[in-house]
């Protein structure tokens, strides 16, 4: 399977973000998006998860599975909020998403214990999330990752409020999804420490 | 769809959730107006039904600004917007979700109210019945206001203006079956039947215009 961008260009209002930006990922390759504060990552991320309209340019998927409209079915999101409810607790966050998306054909999510045990949190699961440090709600929105299966990760800024040893966790997660075949595309501004990546450097546009 | 229909029915029971304030509110409304009209028994029961209406229709637009702005502001609702299931199907469970929690409890609570408006079995019966079959559709119809103003961070009143004028025929077939279902001479059907078509039709448009709304609304 491979994820083709070709010619992608995004606007905003009236201003345009970036223009004409294409590559090509096969399995168990990542992109690593990186540049200075409002240069594009997120909106880049956005227009993939296709929450954004492209304004021009073509997003398509190569000897993929058949059956689907646009890759966002494909990939799990992580964006800058968590997507998980305060009020309910852990186990109930991971259970709905899990039932809720279901898995991508050619893989499965792993159960919520070792999703969480995977994020070295096992073992708080019965906690409402709101219960929970930033870290630790950051890392617990990861399990989510774990939970479903979709062979397609976006990321963005993901490891912004984690310590060190959570960085490394996280590491080993990605790397542990591309050996498995898996993309992913993680927008950040700390090396995410993964080995062989393609790297895409966004500039902006000066005025 | 079960899984998202039982974790909206948890969240709207758990601390923060609008289930219980829909239902105080509607008590509160219908409580205060024998004091507001005095104690005259026969003016009260040939209001109550009205009474009982306005008091349920303004309940349940109380809530329905946070159907899709909660889930915006946690991010849920940029995943919710990604998967394949049908969009118009995911905002359909949401109100159905929603309408199970706000909206029974104040069917059930209604015959309480009507006691207090000295209504009798009959006028009660009526009341229930017809808020059990015109509800749903305020819920749907509010679901296209909380779509258009998810991105809009006090869009609560405005959700209430947007809505009710699409919800006044509501009000106006359910009251008018109550009143024919106690007075003779008007046939308590038609009202009824047409109060159900409008829940039916927005059954169908609500999600559908909704869901629009919601994929216009990503930034």
């Amino acid at each position: 399977m491979r994820l083709l961008a070709e010619g992608l260009s995004a606007r905003r209002g009236e201003d345009l973000i970036f223009n004409d930006i294409s590559f090509s990922l096969g399995e168990g390759e990542a992109l690593v998006v990186t540049g200075p504060n409002g240069s594009g990552k997120s909106t880049l991320l956005r227009v993939l998860a296709g929450l954004l309209q492209a304004e021009s340019g073509r997003l398509r998927i190569e000897e993929g599975p058949a059956e689907f409209d646009h890759p966002r079915e494909l990939s799990h999101y992580l964006g800058h909020r968590n997507a998980m409810k305060r009020e309910l607790t852990v186990r109930e966050n991971l259970s709905f998403w899990q039932r809720f998306m279901g898995d991508s054909p050619g893989g499965f999510g792993v159960d919520i214990a070792a999703a969480a045990g995977a994020v070295g949190l096992a073992g708080i699961t019965h906690l409402p999330f709101g219960y929970l440090s930033a870290g630790q709600q950051r890392r617990m929105a990861m399990a989510k990752l774990l939970v479903a299966h979709r062979p397609i990760w976006l990321l963005d800024e993901p490891t912004a409020a984690l310590d060190a040893g959570a960085d490394r966790l996280f590491a080993g997660l990605v790397t542990g999804h591309l050996e498995r075949g898996g993309i992913v595309i993680a927008a950040t501004h700390q090396p995410l420490g993964l080995g062989s990546t393609q790297g895409l450097q966004m500039k902006g546009f000066t005025l | 769809m079960i899984a998202l229909f039982l974790r909206d029915l948890k969240l709207s029971v758990r601390a923060g959730g609008g289930a219980m304030i829909g239902v105080l509110f509607f008590m509160t409304v219908v409580a205060v107006v024998p004091f507001g009209v005095g104690p005259d028994l026969n003016l009260l029961s040939r209001i109550g039904p009205a009474m009982l209406w306005i008091g349920a229709l303004l309940a349940s637009l109380l809530g329905l600004d946070r159907l899709f702005q909660a889930e915006r502001e946690d991010g849920s609702l940029d995943l919710l917007l990604m998967q394949e299931t049908p969009l118009l199907m995911t905002v359909f469970v949401k109100c159905a979700a929603h309408w199970a929690a706000t909206g029974l409890p104040l069917v059930i609570a209604s015959p309480l109210l009507g006691l207090f408006m000295n209504m009798n079995e009959l006028a009660i019966g009526a009341t229930m019945l017809t808020l059990l079959a015109g509800t749903p559709a305020i819920t749907l119809i509010g679901a296209v206001g909380a779509a258009v103003a998810v991105a809009l961070p006090r869009g609560g009143l405005l959700v209430s203006i947007l809505v009710l004028p699409l919800a006044v025929p509501v009000l106006i077939f359910g009251v008018s079956a109550v009143y024919a279902a106690i007075e003779d001479p008007a046939p308590f059907l038609p009202p009824f039947m047409i109060l159900m078509a409008i829940t039916l039709f927005f059954a169908v448009i609500g999600p559908v215009a909704a869901a629009a709304a919601l994929r216009h609304s990503a930034d």
